[in-house]
């Protein structure tokens, strides 16, 4: 293990020093972990050489939280502890699992509100959501990728499915925060893989990234010009992966063994799991062969013994192939693009690896796939370039992402007809206000509903928060004027915020639907598991306050030497009596008082911010001036 | 943020006209991007960040507003004090209404008879009638100066607009 760096008391690391930063690929199946070193992308290995940490986690007797191969070893003797695919219950809630019986966990419903109804799965361990399951397979990425590198992280690019919902994205930040990450951004896996592969091959033009993973179909269409990546169109299916087609391989299997055994009993949860198990490697054997062997005995003695040719497989999953075109002719038409506008197709994800959706896939698009990158990989690849540019390590600026919200977000207005407010396939960050008004003479309370989805109706539609503003003042029916302003950020997260207007009185509330667990929550469990004296704790948030405190005094100050004449003496002087407050309290060791003269500080700088914003933007455009008259 | 930069035209260096250079818009919106977007500033203090939201956001929405036509169309007259939309800006002639409702008739037609091909012809149809309405903008705004006019032609491209968001919502439900 490399020595650690530590600089010497007061002053800053030196601006060069390379910040740790990875990219993590949370799959459904299998997840990664990767970096940028020595200016290239590689996946971190574990100490047996595996790059690849299937996605199981198993809640062992003996109170041990086991991940990876030797969680899913265990797979079938403890299927009720070892919790596989688990991104495929993130941030659903029990109605939404529509395959419970062939799923050998327990779910309970952790609440019961109707409205929030976060499942989670009883271990021997005790209940678990999702979320604090998802969080153990980080902790085990965040402890190789610390071991490998030397040092602690800086922070994380989390990668989820492009065409994940506002609860699906808010309980994959959930699980990275309580895993210790301090998230950078949340990036879509079809983004990530774009990167990866266009700066391999720096590639221009129009691009598909197809993305087939072990529980999520994903299709974007990217516009690849001069480092810049712009998402045109985004669809896809979050219920769809390569598991459906072992799905359908164990149903055959189970039917074929039906038709020849009297009396069949119903299998144990190790059976399913044992039989799931046998009909993914049969899949991923008929990859590269024309027939596969299911064999194995079940618990009751019964013994397995069927093939599978490759014919057959294609006939029995061929439905679950047609079913990812028509996402990737949606995106085509959203992107107001033609098949012959194309440059590449991308291949994402293992399951792209059968040749009938290559095959399909070639067919739709008339050229072949490009292959070149490991599917497997190069979602992670991705991220990790993505990790070291906003972890500034690359100050050429020469790598840009502009991602769109996957599915469009409205409110509820009368007889559950859904109005949107931000459409589909906009480029982030976003906000966007819509005015309505009241129904009945004199209402002075609007319940507000915020929904995500395509269709028309409420209840088609994901329902993602509610709450009421009230205060309206009594108008007559139509009068009030509710101002609702939608905003996503570049993490692709929802926040929603509500005002009336026409009177002048103001009622305001502030929305952040928040799945899975509640902020207070993630707080306590993080501080449970710093296991340090209160002693410690104090010292550690002293020593973090002070870090911030100096960050921002000196890129103030450097700001403020560059660019002062943007805003006036006056101006200059006020925050410069904020620096110097900051420099006093930081003295001090009151943590609380530090922070908040850090706010102070940040607060006051909020118009030269704006002021040096727009002349850095007016400088990028007169640069552009320039330029073309030299041409 | 200054009021320069609130202004759609001014903030991507662009004439305010209806024919733009689209190359330019598309380039200075990148460039625009590339130096505000929160990407820039995921380490940088509080008040940059919120710097960075707030000009990526209003880019974002002036790229929208400016790329498309209709949209176009309607902020230019909203720069000139007259709302397109509005519940009094009714009048559009008699040919151009039974024109509309032939195609609404048609859509509802394909839909019924599930005629993807159908809906395709009546979107490209529409298309091609919207291109029409596009030069004649552009004479009306950046030549005449008539923007009376302008806004009835305005009108009829935004209804336009809204039959083929209809056509493309309606394959999407068939396919």
């Amino acid at each position: 293990m490399a020595l650690l760096q530590i600089s010497e008391p007061g002053m800053s690391a030196a601006p060069h020093q390379h910040k740790l930063a990875v990219g993590i690929d949370l799959g459904t199946t299998n997840s990664l972990v990767a970096t940028v070193r020595s200016a290239m992308s590689t996946v971190l290995q574990d100490d047996h050489g595996h790059a690849l940490l299937p996605s199981v986690v198993r809640y062992a007797p003996d109170g041990a939280v086991i991940v990876g191969h030797e969680a899913q070893a265990q797979q079938s003797a403890d299927p009720t502890n070892t919790i596989v695919s688990v991104k495929r219950f993130m941030g659903r809630n029990i109605n939404d699992i529509t395959d419970r019986a062939h799923i050998p966990y327990k779910f309970v419903s952790a609440s019961e509100d109707q409205a929030a109804k976060i499942l989670q799965i009883e271990t021997r361990s005790g209940l678990k959501s999702p979320v604090e399951i998802s969080a153990e397979i980080l902790k085990s990425l965040k402890s190789r990728a610390e071991k490998s590198l030397g040092g602690e992280l800086v922070g994380a690019v989390i990668t989820v499915p492009a065409y994940f919902d506002d609860a699906q994205r808010q309980a994959t930040k959930d699980a990275a925060r309580l895993a210790g990450l301090n998230v950078l951004r949340l990036l879509n896996e079809p983004t990530a893989a774009a990167v990866a592969y266009g700066l391999d091959n720096a590639s221009e033009g129009n691009f598909v990234i197809y993305d087939l993973g072990g529980g999520t179909f994903d299709v974007s269409i990217l516009h690849l010009s001069k480092g810049v990546f712009e998402v045109l169109a985004t669809n896809g299916d979050s219920a769809l992966g390569g598991d459906d087609f072992d799905h359908r391989i164990y149903c055959w299997v189970l039917d074929k063994v039906r038709e020849v055994t009297a009396n069949f009993a119903p299998l144990t949860e190790g059976d399913t799991r044992l039989l799931l198990t046998k009909a993914r490697q049969a899949k991923e054997w008929l990859t590269d062969n024309f027939e596969a062997q299911v064999l194995c005995r079940l618990s009751n003695g019964i013994l397995v013994d069927v093939t599978l040719t490759a014919d057959q497989f294609v006939e029995i999953t061929q439905h679950l192939v047609i079913k990812t075109l028509s996402p990737t002719r949606k995106a085509m038409r959203d992107a107001e693009l033609s098949i012959s506008d194309i440059t590449g197709v991308v291949m994402v994800g293992g399951a792209t690896r059968m040749p009938h959706i290559r095959q399909a896939v070639e067919t739709y698009f008339q050229q072949e796939p490009l292959t070149n990158l490991d599917p497997d990989k190069v979602v992670a690849l991705g991220a990790a370039i993505q990790a070291n540019v906003l972890a500034g390590n690359k100050n050429d600026d020469d790598l840009l992402l502009l991602d769109v919200t996957p599915l469009s977000l409205g409110l509820e207005t009368m007889g559950g007809l859904v109005e949107k407010v931000i459409h589909r396939n906009s480029t982030l960050p976003i906000a966007r206000a819509q005015e309505f008004t009241t129904y009945k003479d004199g209402q002075t309370a609007m319940s507000i509903h915020v929904v995500q989805g395509e269709r028309e109706l409420v209840s088609d539609c994901r329902s993602l928060a509610r709450f009421v503003l009230r205060g309206i003042p009594p108008m007559a029916a139509g009068a009030a004027r509710i101002r609702v302003t939608f905003t996503v950020d570049a993490d692709g997260l929802l926040s929603v915020s509500a005002r009336e207007q026409s009177t002048g009185v103001e009622a305001h509330i502030e929305v952040k639907p928040s799945y899975g667990l509640t902020e207070d929550e993630i707080t306590s469990m993080l501080k449970a598991s710093f296991s340090s004296a209160e002693e410690d704790k104090k010292a550690r948030m002293l020593a973090e306050a002070r870090v911030s405190a100096g960050a921002i005094i000196s890129s103030v100050t450097a700001a403020l030497a560059a660019d002062g004449n943007l805003i006036s003496e006056t101006e200059q002087n006020a925050i410069k009596a904020k620096i110097d407050r900051l420099q006093t309290i930081a003295a001090a060791d009151d943590a609380t008082a530090i922070n908040q003269a850090v706010d102070a500080l940040n607060h006051a700088t909020e118009a030269f911010a704006a002021a040096r914003m727009n002349a850095s933007v007016s400088h990028a455009l007169s640069g552009k001036a320039i330029n073309s008259l030299e041409i | 943020m200054s009021s320069a930069q609130n202004d759609y035209f001014q903030l991507f260096a662009l004439s305010e006209q209806f024919k733009i250079d689209t190359k330019l818009l598309d380039a200075n919106f990148r460039k625009i991007q590339s130096t505000s977007h929160p990407d820039r500033f995921v380490t940088a203090s509080a008040a940059e960040k919120l710097a960075s939201m707030q000009l990526a956001t209003l880019s974002n929405e002036a790229y929208d507003t400016l790329k498309n036509t209709a949209r176009r169309a309607k902020y230019l007259l909203e720069k000139h004090g007259i709302n397109a939309v509005a519940d009094t800006n009714t009048a559009l002639p008699m040919d151009f209404l039974m024109q509309q409702m032939e195609w609404r008739e048609q859509l509802e037609e394909a839909k019924t008879g599930k005629d993807i091909s159908a809906l395709d012809k009546l979107h490209n149809a529409l298309r091609t009638e919207a291109s029409a309405l596009e030069s004649e903008l552009a004479d009306l705004f950046d030549h005449q100066k008539d923007y009376a006019a302008a806004t009835e032609v305005t009108r009829k491209l935004i209804f336009i607009d809204k039959v083929c968001s209809d056509i493309q919502q309606a394959i999407e439900y068939l396919d």
